[in-house]
């Protein structure tokens, strides 16, 4: 391997050369920093300023870069050299906008530069630039786990795309709920009347197709691995199990219907009580013809109960709308219409929920003479006359209407296998010794979907109401577990239209995982990250705080308790860094060195000079560009703070913090995203576990002869730019009251 | 301009907004080639113009940092701003593009130092606030712009205004001659993820959306809460500038109507929810939220927030369809007219604010599209005759962002496969 060579290039322009002395830095680069180029640039962004960069990078050997200049965020496309490892030096949003204009402030605002020269030199000499680790052998292959409407899209999808999928349906049949349908909801024009489902003429096309290899009547008995080196055993209805070797894997499992045992006071198990599959059954049947009732008689008058053991807020029943069942019973009242406009259809629903061009639905049954009654059901009885007890919304009194039958719209129960939130202390109990919980833990591991060998459990982190959904709007794919995507509404409750959508995207996600996966790269939301853990394991003391910490479940042990990190499992957060007692955890880019030679390489001024100095280190999703947006406003904030980017609070070693309070740093300010049940952490836990560790980090003060108030954590958001402001100025103002660190002199 | 050279194996993508911006990155970190093309000067559309996301009341900025993250790492993605498309000829696997790119006056040398806002005093509209504010001629669209480069506001090119903004610029990146240029491409697939623009609200003519100042659209509330916006995240009210702490909430306005628009826009119900917890945020127990609606959709988990909303004590829940507004000429405050359904009786109310829940309209409407792309009644957009043509978000369906997202991606992935099958076809 070739020598690595350091250069620092400095960019006077923005105004940093007006208010900063460059050729003072320039020495600070090349004295203190030991690099072996130093040059500035008054406009180092423009053309001419990158070629004076690459030319060194090709001409000069340089290997290592870092740049001066504007924030990390500013100007990337420029600053892009492959191969080469880069730091960024935040001279202008860091220090020129942020620091008060004048003269007075000439003398904090070059110490602030100087430093921010001296970390960037420290951060890029212990840098490795990542070379990603290309796998030839990686399989490109997708598993697509149920059968339905979703299961069924997603591999049609990726086979459409040229990829081969593995489908494993446990049923004897593809179709799943779909297949039970006699006619789905209109889902393009025109919206006037229920569509077909050709569930039979997809299941078809997936049995056709050469790219598609289908298990019918199987499960999964167990999936190790990792994204493009999954070993699924698919365990047949022969007893055989096959090992399967995919790349990633979409679960659509679907929903389970709600029970409609456990909905008496609705008439749940009373005759002619059906739930809407029920309906659909009997209209299957009827093939067009007058539906009937279990006893043979032709129903004349139906009422739908919208919302049965749905959008409950007392705890009993489902708390959710599962969305699709004002659309289905529509559709359904249509069934009796379009066969006999005589057959008295009535809607009885609290808030009719059909979004989008559903509306035109709505409006074609309103104009078939489907009833629509605003009421909310208190009762129904079963029977040869059914009765439904009622309060209507509208007239606000109680009332009752009778019918031939009655259809329950209840909710979708999503497959979604293991709860991890209950598998965990079951484990921890077994582990123990408790007789009970094993036996507990293999009646829970036989109800596993996925059956995964991870360390964190054997199914996917569940999120609201046990669907397996993803915690983020903007990124509706960001799973828990890498290379594993949720799919129709087992990920949340949804109607079919919904769910061929979905599982169209989540093939996409799949299919890019396998891509990622051969090339090293991550996935998000660092996507294309070459950088992984590694660990000396010859320092590990078998903690098992990363293994449990992982929020990804990336992180297995071996028989000795030692972790096995999984590459492709991995998001590149640093959670496991920042859990490591002995430190023996980094990344090539991204280390407990780089982060922590920056802060040694901080001037820490002594106490007769009445400048404090607090270290930030800012979440690099959230905090950080706040920061930065502070600059571009213009906002001032005091010239005492270093800021050091971090990947996420997660990461957070607490070394940082106790080696510069040993330095003789007057005060630790963390800045990461929201924590807790809303929380905003992209790395799902990082924020809360870096809350936790400072809970924890007293003790150490304590010994050192320090104040709590030395270490502070805050949760900010990406709009906080004028709160930062705010947060940093009143800390320092505070460590101001509390004096100088006393640890100062001792450094 | 020759500098994005495309092929039949390139997806354009039409619209920086979530779903163009995820439609682009999902197929580029595939490994594919993509041309994201956007009509302003700026990605983020209008989410990024939200103030807070429903239910969890996050950021949209939050998500628009990272893909931008994405966006700006990422070399399969070549970004157009200001560039519309004009003519697509040509079938699936194999279309002409024609691009009009519009002047900027900044070229990519400017590094948003800010000199050329600070030297002119010519000031326009600010279309990021939806026009509740002004801003200078020379600007940078808004925090977190990307590209992070001023705009030269055309109207002061050719003026004394034009000439202070091209000598405060001290990299020469100002430059006034400028042309529109015209662009061709190939590609082998078209992703429309186009958007919606918010229903005209002064055609809902009961509502005096045009007559009366305290009458605004659910997006303009959007902007005061945002303490990026034009109050600093003040809830004051157009009209005098006071603060609005009565606020009332119509839904519908202009959606699930033959007159207007035939739809339901899904979004509205669950934005004025998470509206009413941002007069909670500015006035705690001292606001007052009412909302107007016919039936609350808040549809699957989204339940929960209703839920939530509905033990707030500061909001209350009207079912009517809200007849007509009147102002009160003393005060300024709009008078509301109609009938409560639950129980049939007459009210006339008072708020200092009202806020019109406006429906989605594709932002396509009137737009000549090539003539294969098939539209709904409404102007959706369900695909294409020949299958190269997608639409992908809210250009395909009144969607939240989850859901666009989620169609955004699934867009990208035909698209994908239209790719990979011309690749083969070529191989």
């Amino acid at each position: 391997m070739a020598d690595n060579k350091f250069a620092a290039y400095i960019c006077s322009g923005c105004g940093i050369g007006d208010a900063m002395k460059v050729p003072q830095l320039e020495a600070i680069a090349k004295k203190e920093g030991k690099m072996a180029v130093v040059k500035s640039h008054p406009f180092l962004c423009n053309a001419e300023g990158v070629q004076m960069i690459k030319d060194d990078i090709a001409n000069e050997a340089v290997t290592h870069v870092c740049i001066a200049a504007c924030s990390r965020r500013a100007k990337t496309e420029a600053f892009q050299f492959d191969g080469v490892a880069m730091s960024r030096a935040n001279l202008r949003e860091g220090v020129l906008w942020v620091v008060a204009a004048g003269k007075d402030h000439d003398e904090v605002r070059q110490e602030m530069a100087a430093d921010y020269i001296r970390m960037g030199c420290a951060e890029v000499k212990k840098m490795t630039q990542p070379a990603g680790n290309v796998k030839e052998s990686s399989s490109k292959r997708i598993l697509v786990v149920g059968g339905g409407m979703s299961g069924m899209t997603a591999a049609l999808e990726i086979a459409e795309a040229g990829y081969e999928a593995v489908l494993v349906e446990k049923t004897g049949a593809l179709g799943g709920m779909a297949a039970k349908l006699w006619k789905r909801q209109p889902f393009k024009t025109p919206y006037s009347a229920p569509q077909e489902v050709d569930a039979g003429e997809t299941a078809a096309r997936v049995a056709a197709n050469p790219k598609i290899k289908l298990y019918l009547n199987s499960t999964i008995a167990e999936t190790s691995g990792a994204p493009g080196r999954f070993v699924v055993k698919v365990a047949q209805e022969s007893g055989a199990v096959t090992d399967e070797t995919v790349g990633a894997i979409v679960q659509a499992t679907g929903f389970t219907t709600y029970d409609t045992a456990k909905l008496p006071e609705l008439g749940g198990g009373q005759p002619n009580v059906v739930d809407q599959a029920g309906l659909e059954a009997m209209a299957k049947a009827a093939n067009g013809g007058a539906i009937k009732r279990a006893d043979g008689k032709e129903v004349k008058s139906v009422v739908f109960v919208q919302c049965a053991g749905q959008r409950d807020d007392t705890g009993a029943h489902l708390s959710y709308c599962s969305g699709h069942c004002c659309g289905t019973s529509i559709k359904q009242a249509t069934y009796f219409k379009d066969q006999n406009p005589d057959v008295d259809t009535v809607i009885m629903y609290q808030d009719l929920r059909v979004p989008g061009m559903g509306e035109d639905f709505y409006r074609s049954a309103q104009e078939r003479g489907v009833i629509f009654t605003k009421g909310k059901a208190s009762r129904v009885a079963g029977g040869d006359t059914c009765s439904v007890t009622f309060k209507d919304l509208i007239l606000d009194d109680e009332n009752t209407i009778a019918a031939d039958l009655v259809v329950l719209a209840t909710g979708q129960v999503p497959n979604a296998g293991v709860d991890l939130e209950a598998w965990n202390p079951v484990v921890t109990a077994a582990e123990g010794g408790d007789e009970a919980a094993k036996a507990q833990r293999i009646v829970m591991h036989g109800s596993s979907v996925l059956k995964l060998n991870y360390r964190q459990g054997p199914d996917m982190p569940q999120f609201k109401h046990g669907f397996a959904d993803s915690h983020f709007i903007c990124f509706p794919y960001e799973t828990r577990r890498t290379g594993i995507y949720a799919a129709g509404p087992v990920r949340r409750p949804m109607d079919m239209l919904q769910a061929t959508d979905d599982a169209t995207g989540a093939a996409l996600k799949a299919i890019q995982a396998v891509e990622n996966a051969a090339l090293g790269r991550a996935a998000h939301p660092r996507s294309g990250d070459l950088s992984f853990p590694k660990a000396r394991l010859e320092g590990c003391t078998q903690c098992k705080r990363c293994t449990v910490e992982c929020p990804f479940g990336a992180i297995d042990e071996d028989e000795k308790r030692f972790p096995v990190f999984n590459e492709e499992r991995c998001r590149r957060c640093g959670t496991c860094m920042g859990a490591c007692p002995v430190r023996v955890i980094s990344f090539e880019n991204y280390s407990v060195d780089t982060v922590g030679s920056q802060v040694k390489a901080i001037e820490v001024p002594e106490e007769d000079e009445e400048k404090p100095r607090i270290l930030v280190l800012a979440c690099e999703n959230d905090a950080y560009p706040a920061l930065d947006m502070a600059g571009l406003a213009r906002l001032n904030y005091s010239a005492f703070v270093r800021v050091i980017p971090v990947r996420c609070l997660g990461s957070v070693n607490t070394i940082w913090i106790t080696d510069a309070l040993n330095s003789g740093y007057d005060g630790v300010m963390m800045m990461g995203c929201k924590k807790g049940d809303e929380y905003q952490c992209h790395f799902v836990k990082g924020s809360e576990l870096a809350h936790y560790r400072m809970s924890k980090i007293g003790d150490t003060l304590k010994q050192m002869g320090l104040e709590p108030e030395r270490v502070v954590t805050q949760e900010v958001a990406i709009t906080d730019n004028a709160r930062v402001v705010k947060l940093i100025n009143d800390y320092v103002a505070e460590l101001d009251k509390l004096g100088p660190s006393p640890m100062k002199g001792f450094g | 301009m020759t500098a994005s050279i495309a092929t039949n194996q390139t997806i354009l993508v039409v619209g920086g907004g979530i779903s163009g911006m995820t439609a682009a990155l999902e197929a580029a970190e595939c490994g594919k080639q993509v041309i994201l093309v956007e009509k302003t000067p700026v990605l983020g559309g209008r989410t990024a113009r939200l103030y807070r996301y429903f239910p969890k009341m996050c950021h949209p900025t939050c998500g628009l940092e990272i893909n931008l993250r994405r966006i700006k790492q990422n070399r399969n993605i070549r970004l157009m701003t200001m560039t519309e498309v004009t003519a697509v000829a040509g079938s699936r696997g194999n279309y002409s593009v024609t691009l009009k790119v519009a002047p900027r006056y900044v070229n990519e040398n400017c590094t948003a130092c800010g000199k050329c806002g600070e030297a002119v005093t010519a000031e326009v509209s600010n279309p990021w606030n939806y026009g509740l504010d002004k801003m200078k001629a020379a600007y940078l669209p808004h925090n977190m712009a990307h590209p992070q480069r001023y705009v030269i506001d055309q109207s002061i090119v050719g003026t004394p205004e034009g000439e202070k903004a091209k000598a405060a610029c001290p990299v020469g990146a100002v430059d006034l001659d400028m042309k529109e240029e015209s662009v061709s491409l190939q590609v082998g697939a078209v992703i429309y993820a186009t958007g919606w623009r918010p229903y005209d609200a002064a055609k809902i003519q009961p509502y005096g959306y045009d007559r009366f100042p305290n009458v605004i659209t659910s997006l303009e509330f959007e902007r005061l809460a945002d303490p990026q916006g034009p109050t600093s995240g003040k809830i004051l009210r157009p009209g005098d500038g006071k603060e609005a702490k009565n606020v009332a909430f119509i839904q519908c306005a202009g959606s699930r109507d033959e007159n207007h628009l035939r739809h339901c826009s899904r979004i509205c119900c669950m934005a004025s929810l998470k509206q009413t917890q941002y007069v909670r945020e500015a006035f705690g127990d001292a606001g007052k939220s009412t909302v107007y609606y016919i039936d609350i959709r808040a549809i699957d988990r989204f339940e929960d927030f209703y839920q939530m909303v509905q033990k707030d004590a500061t909001v209350s829940f009207v079912k009517s369809k809200v007849a007509k507004i009147v102002e009160n000429k003393e005060t300024g405050n709009p008078i509301l007219h109609g009938v409560d359904t639950e129980g049939y009786h007459r009210y006339a109310t008072e708020h200092d604010l009202v806020v019109l829940a406006v429906g989605m309209e594709p932002e396509i409407t009137g737009v000549k599209l090539p003539d294969d792309v098939i539209l709904d009644s409404s102007n959706f957009i369900e695909g294409s005759k020949d299958g190269g043509m997608f639409g992908a978000g809210a250009a395909s369906s009144p969607l939240d962002v989850n859901r666009a997202v989620q169609s955004a991606t699934a867009a990208s992935l035909h698209a994908i496969q239209i790719i990979n099958k011309t690749a083969r076809a070529e191989a």
